[in-house]
């Protein structure tokens, strides 16, 4: 038996830090930065070959939601396993099932077995047992990840709560918009080892910049042109009716986009997406290019120019784009994030992210006489 | 948005976090995975098909069945040398199943469950511990079978029965040594579960389960003898079904040094491989 010739590679090196009590604590890097590695030392998942490690209180041995579910078992039965992994004894597993059933709303199929679960009701149940489970640390890989739009929701709910609770949480990521919301602090890994450790606002910045080399003039925030990546983008701005490029758009005024890339490689069947973020770093709307092309040669230039209807509601806005390959939005050829500051102005009285034109008619009915 | 926790003077509380282990985690957590682990694959067995625990005697059954057809049919072993050699041949099936299925099972599993040993920190040797616990569960139910069967053949109790548990534990214990060392070779070295389904074979054969441990050639014996497993048969054999074997002394305490030394290296092993290999599995998967 053969040993096979394996690659030493040092995952992360000479990293060094704490994480206080209570604290939100972020964890970014590039894909390979060893994020995930250290996540796993500090779950006691991987062991580290050198350096010491302190911790008080008790850990959630998980990095993601839902391992350890039996599909052959019952909630019930499944609730009182995880807790168990989780380090509680089986009888405080057994009583916090009813618990979890009601916050992961799944009481109706607590006798259902897991395998005839929907995921999306798989990863409440797994998110509910985490909770509850009431471990004193979180470690969490990109959890928000998984899930339906509303299951994130109601994930950022929880991380907002526990932001201000006294669990302490680490959250490795590669969103900057939930490093920006729920952290008190993060950490950049680069090559293994810690780039910086500071506000997250200083730290997805610098998570920018390292990653995207600066863009063309014109731009608000120049972070673009990654290495690998297949175009740049040349210019981007708003125009007002008349034409003139215009910083910032009042309320119900048309949003009037022009965007230049250029291809620096040949890029087939370029798709373009558009989305505007607002100062949440939520991505409010967005736009998929509708005119098609076969192909994009390197050196070319697209000249996108879109008017849309502008629903946004008074806030800062920025700017996203990606450009992608073979119509495929998974295969990213350029990704341009938070591009063009802009802000929206105006007055409104319409609650909500967005306003769109309503029809709508009310009127008052006299009152019942069964149960006046 | 609240502040940051501000930073504290060093908590004393603080406990050095010893990384992944075989046991890490606690004892009570330990026992209570063993424990919840292994009987929901017991359950499984009995309630996840149609006809539940008959499978898992079925197998037995029917290799008792087919065996006994070959040795008192084909090959001829003579009832008057061999007493109540039908009881034999099914007790050992039974007992020998369990240490079959045990490491058979225990090959993959720590490999088979990639999930939990990579995304949770979860004690590694409750998986083949759990496998093995399993299948002595099923041990248990079967040998309740093999009494009644034992009692209606005509097999009269005796007060050595009693002592049988005492083989149960060494074989639980050997079976539990085996069954570390191959999940955690498996996980580097996947030809160990070809190997082990060879060898298991090769031990069935080898281990005075169809046949007594007299009726090997003399030559021979001392080789039967060296394998670890067959002083247990043998010492069952001769403690429930027939008073009137050798047992395991058949060659005197001299006989025993052999397989006494196999056991002990093989459980030794067991401890140190096992402790070598578990905090790297979920590096090495």
């Amino acid at each position: 038996m053969a040993k096979n010739e394996t690659r030493r590679m040092r995952a992360i090196d000479d990293v060094s830090f704490d994480i206080h009590r209570g604290e939100f604590f972020g964890i970014v890097g590039r894909n390979g930065s060893g994020k995930s590695s250290l996540l796993k030392v500090l779950a006691s998942i991987y062991r580290a070959d050198g350096g010491t490690m302190f911790m008080d209180g008790r850990l959630a041995p998980f990095i993601e939601l839902g391992v350890g579910f039996n599909p052959d078992l019952n909630a019930r039965e499944n609730i009182v396993l995880n807790s168990v992994m989780m380090g509680l004894t089986r009888n405080e597993g057994l009583s916090r099932v009813d618990k979890v059933l009601e916050f992961a709303e799944l009481e109706e199929f607590d006798q259902l077995k897991l395998k005839n679960y929907s995921s999306g009701m798989m990863v409440r149940l797994a998110f509910s047992t985490m909770l509850e489970a009431d471990a004193d640390i979180l470690l969490i890989d990109e959890v928000l990840a998984v899930g339906d739009a509303a299951f994130q929701q109601k994930c950022a709910d929880v991380f907002v709560e526990m932001r201000e609770s006294d669990k302490t949480v680490v959250l490795v990521t590669h969103d900057m918009a939930s490093v920006e919301r729920f952290c008190h602090r993060a950490m950049l890994l680069q090559d293994g080892q810690v780039r910086m450790i500071g506000d997250p606002e200083d730290v997805t910045r610098e998570y920018m910049r390292i990653n995207f080399s600066h863009g063309a003039e014109g731009l608000a925030a120049g972070v673009l042109s990654e290495d690998e990546m297949a175009a740049r983008v040349v210019d981007v701005w708003l125009e007002d009716a008349a034409g003139r490029r215009v910083r910032d758009v009042e309320i119900g005024d048309r949003l009037r986009v022009r965007v230049e890339v250029e291809a620096q490689e040949d890029i087939e069947r370029p798709l373009f997406e558009v989305t505007f973020s607002n100062s949440q770093k939520q991505h409010v709307v967005g736009f998929v290019e509708k005119d098609e092309f076969d192909l994009l040669r390197a050196g070319e230039r697209l000249v996108v120019s879109t008017d849309l209807e502008n629903v946004l509601t008074p806030d800062r806005y920025h700017l996203n784009l990606h450009l992608c390959r073979n119509s495929n939005r998974g295969d990213i050829a350029l990704q341009g994030v938070d591009l063009l500051d802009f802000v929206v102005f105006g007055q409104t009285d319409a609650p909500g992210l967005v306003e769109v034109e309503v029809e709508s008619h009310s009127r008052i009915e006299p009152g019942g006489d069964g149960d006046g | 948005m609240a502040e940051a926790p501000k930073a504290r003077p060093r908590n004393p509380n603080l406990r050095r976090v010893r990384g992944p282990s075989a046991i890490g985690g606690g004892s009570r957590r330990f026992f209570e995975l063993l424990w919840l682990l292994s009987l929901t694959d017991f359950k499984k067995t009995y309630f996840g098909t149609v006809l539940g625990y008959v499978w898992s005697l079925l197998r037995p059954a029917a290799m008792f069945v087919v065996l006994l057809f070959v040795f008192t049919q084909i090959f001829r072993i003579d009832g008057s040398n061999v007493p109540n050699y039908p009881v034999l041949l099914l007790f050992n099936i039974v007992a020998f199943s369990a240490f079959q299925e045990s490491t058979l099972a225990s090959v993959e599993s720590v490999v088979a469950k990639e999930g939990i040993v990579r995304k949770t920190q979860f004690p590694r040797l409750v998986i083949p511990l759990a496998v093995v616990a399993t299948a002595f569960m099923n041990l248990g139910v079967n040998l309740i079978a093999v009494l009644v069967f034992m009692l209606a053949y005509g097999v009269d109790p005796t007060w050595t029965w009693l002592l049988y548990p005492l083989i149960l534990l060494l074989l639980l214990t050997f079976t539990t040594a085996v069954s570390m060392i191959l999940s955690s070779l498996y996980v580097r070295y996947r030809d160990v579960g070809i190997i082990w389904s060879v060898l298991v074979a090769v031990l069935f054969y080898g281990s005075a389960v169809l046949y007594p441990l007299e009726s090997v050639p003399d030559e021979y014996q001392n080789l039967v003898l060296a394998n670890p497993l067959t002083p247990m048969f043998e010492q069952g054999r001769q403690w429930v079904i027939d008073p009137g074997a050798p047992g395991a002394l058949v060659d005197g305490w001299t006989g025993l040094i052999i397989p006494a030394v196999i056991y002990v290296t093989v459980c030794v092993m067991a401890v140190v491989v096992f402790r070598r290999e578990a905090p790297r599995v979920a590096e090495d998967l």
